[in-house]
């Protein structure tokens, strides 16, 4: 079994927890539909935001460089960093000259890609995470499970139970409002002894050289505001050309990744505080190669919303964690071939080309174009997942000969129909576990045009 | 040997060089229309986005007076701090050396630039807020906005303000809040724990 399969498997073992899983993560989903229907124009900003992208793509070792030069004057120190190391050997060099032991952090899907803590830590520097669902599985030693909700996979009872060995609250207490309040003391008291704040970047704008920052918690603005150094990591691919370009993005992020007419904090950090300093580094790890790969380079348009994750019925059904990489689900699934095609190669057949993913994304990247076209990669290099081998083999001879197709649909409508369900759910077809198929037509399609269309 | 600072220079280069070798053809620039609605029932639209987040909102007219109002709402704050003139700041923000003696501010009274009907959005700058900190720091948070300033879209607020104008701005939607545990929705997660918004209508109304 490939390592997404074997892990998927272990999550659904309980059928209850998966359940769970799945129901709360659609109920996401339900809320950015939601908030989208309220906007007529919802179309014609995700065609905005994907063009927006799309030019700035084009553009962006210019915007790049307007970024830097009216960010330098802004008073802000920019760094270019080309991979993870020297990423990380920067936030370093600059918390070390002031000498800084505590950092407090606030979401930043790059340093986890980065692997930043486990970096600082060894430096003997505490970094603590902010976010409440990043401190929460910082506590559990454990990576975030989805980019947005970073602790979607944790039961009450579990984050009430970390939290009594962790922060002493009460034994067997699993109240939200409580463990939230008790999260709220531990932090505040982190915030005010820190010395460094680093945030991840969601825009970061060419035009004026500031960088945009969106929480609900407010956590970022804590750190940032309370330490003498600030730094702000972000990924070439966060830059915008204009301010105004921020009312495009700013209307579809939230709405798409939480159902929020927006976020409840949007912060624009243009220079440094009175006596502090600020930092932007600019990250390269991997994008580059990404931008040259034609039929890739548009997943450099995600603005990390995670709305494909809550809407994919494997992401859904099998946790972020079964991904094995920071970013899950159908995005994730379309970077991480590009970074080490051979260890990942069964995320692209995490799918089932169903499409919502791309249906939903505010950028409009096409996900599952995407993904089939890794699959066809993978396949040409040899690396295909041993279980996907034979049933390839089969679906190439059939669907070579039309007319084998067309029995062999025959059978498989008729199969459904006559056989126990026993049949399809056995544990040969690894295809069935946790699939339910839908009730099989009489006809197929191709029977029912022959049979209804008028003659002309 | 290359010095670091060399090293850094040459990481920009070659991530630049990069992209100029793989950069994809020129993509125009698309134009954003404009989504201007009809403006009427703004104030309507405005209220009902920001009471369905959490925040609470006052109309002026029914309080006379501002500091009365602030505590009526709050019997119980001792530390109120405000860069306004006509609020009674029981500290100084001006006599503040580092923003961790706002450690326990009960209540901030900020005043915003504009609002933001679809959204409930909220436009302060440097100069509004007095110390970057504040508006997170406060226990609770009250925001004055004339109504007169209320556009529909953030299209538009991005047109009216300019988030470079000082060195930190930020649009505010409500009290901090959270969902990270089980998708329940706490108010009062790392700044403010409540939100009151103070409206004071067009002199039309
Ligand atoms: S790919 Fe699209 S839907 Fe998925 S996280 Fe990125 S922007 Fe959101």
């Amino acid at each position: 079994m490939s390592q997404h399969a074997q892990k998927a498997a272990e999550f659904i073992t309980n059928q209850e927890r998966m359940k769970w899983h799945d129901e709360s993560l659609w109920f996401v989903r339900t809320k950015r539909d939601k908030a989208t229907h309220g906007i007529p124009e919802w179309e014609q900003l995700r065609e905005l935001g994907s063009q927006i992208k799309n030019h700035t793509l084009s553009n962006l070792d210019q915007y790049l460089e307007e970024f830097e030069k009216n960010a330098l004057q802004n008073g802000v120190q920019v760094h270019w960093a080309a991979n993870a190391a020297e990423h990380n050997r920067i936030v370093h060099e600059i918390l070390a000259r002031q000498e800084v032991q505590r950092i407090v952090k606030s979401k930043s899907m790059l340093t986890e890609e980065c692997g930043l803590n486990e970096f600082l830590t060894e430096k003997g520097i505490e970094v603590v995470d902010t976010d409440l669902g990043e401190r929460i599985i910082q506590l559990r030693e454990e990576p975030p499970s989805h980019i947005v909700m970073p602790a979607i996979h944790l039961k009450k009872e579990e984050i009430g139970e970390l939290f009594h060995q962790k922060l002493n609250t009460e034994k067997g207490a699993s109240d939200p409002k409580y463990l939230t309040e008790s999260a709220r003391q531990h932090l505040r008291e982190k915030f005010l002894s820190a010395q460094a704040a680093l945030t991840g970047v969601n825009f970061a704008i060419a035009e004026t050289g500031g960088v945009v920052v969106c929480t609900n918690e407010g956590n970022a603005d804590m750190g940032v505001h309370l330490c003498p150094v600030q730094i702000h990591s972000m990924g070439i691919e966060k830059v915008l050309p204009k301010a105004e370009h921020l009312g495009v993005f700013t209307r579809l992020l939230a709405r798409s990744a939480t159902g929020q007419p927006i976020t409840i904090f949007t912060s624009h950090y243009h220079r440094p505080k009175p006596e502090g300093e600020m930092h932007i580094i600019i990250v390269d790890n991997g994008r580059t190669a990404q931008l040259g790969r034609e039929d890739f380079r548009n997943s450099l348009k995600c603005i990390r919303c995670g709305a494909c994750m809550n809407t994919c019925p494997i992401y859904r059904r099998s946790g972020g964690h079964s991904y094995g990489y920071t970013v899950p689900g159908p995005i994730g699934s379309i970077l991480t071939p590009g970074i080490d095609l051979k260890k990942y190669s069964d995320l692209p057949f995490a799918s089932t080309l169903c499409g919502s993913c791309s249906d939903v994304c505010p950028v409009k990247i096409n996900i599952h174009e995407q993904l089939y076209r890794w699959r066809q990669i993978i396949s040409e290099e040899g690396h295909l997942p041993s279980s996907k081998k034979q049933g390839m083999r089969i679906a190439a001879r059939v669907l070579s000969k039309s007319t084998t197709y067309k029995f062999g649909g025959k059978m498989a409508r008729w199969a459904l129909r006559a056989f126990p369900r026993f049949f399809i759910y056995n544990r040969l077809n690894v295809w069935g576990k946790n699939r339910e198929l839908p009730e099989a037509p009489k006809q197929s399609f191709q029977e029912w045009y022959q049979k209804n269309r008028k003659e002309p | 040997m290359v010095s670091k600072k060399q090293e850094r220079a040459m990481s920009k280069e070659s991530i630049l060089n990069a992209i100029r070798k793989v950069k994809p053809e020129k993509v125009e620039l698309p134009e954003i229309p404009d989504f201007h609605r009809e403006s009427s029932g703004t104030l309507a639209d405005f209220i009902k986005t920001v009471e369905g987040v959490g925040s609470k909102v006052v109309l002026e007219k029914e309080l006379k007076d501002i500091n009365q109002a602030v505590q009526n709402l709050f019997p119980a704050a001792t530390i109120i701090a405000s860069p306004l003139e006509k609020v009674q700041s029981t500290i100084d923000l001006k006599k503040i050396q580092s923003p961790h003696e706002l450690e326990k501010v009960d209540v901030a009274v900020l005043k915003a630039q504009l609002g933001v009907a679809e959204n409930g959005a909220l436009w302060l700058s440097e100069q509004d807020l007095g110390i970057r900190v504040l508006p997170f720091i406060t226990q609770h948070l009250i925001i004055l906005l004339d109504s007169t300033t209320l556009v529909n879209t953030m299209h538009e607020a991005y047109q009216k303000i300019r988030i470079d104008e000082a060195g930190f701005g930020l649009f505010i939607a409500g009290p901090s809040k959270t969902a990270d545990i089980e998708q329940s929705l706490v108010i009062g997660a790392q700044g403010a724990r409540s939100l009151t918004i103070f409206i004071k209508p067009s002199e039309s109304n």
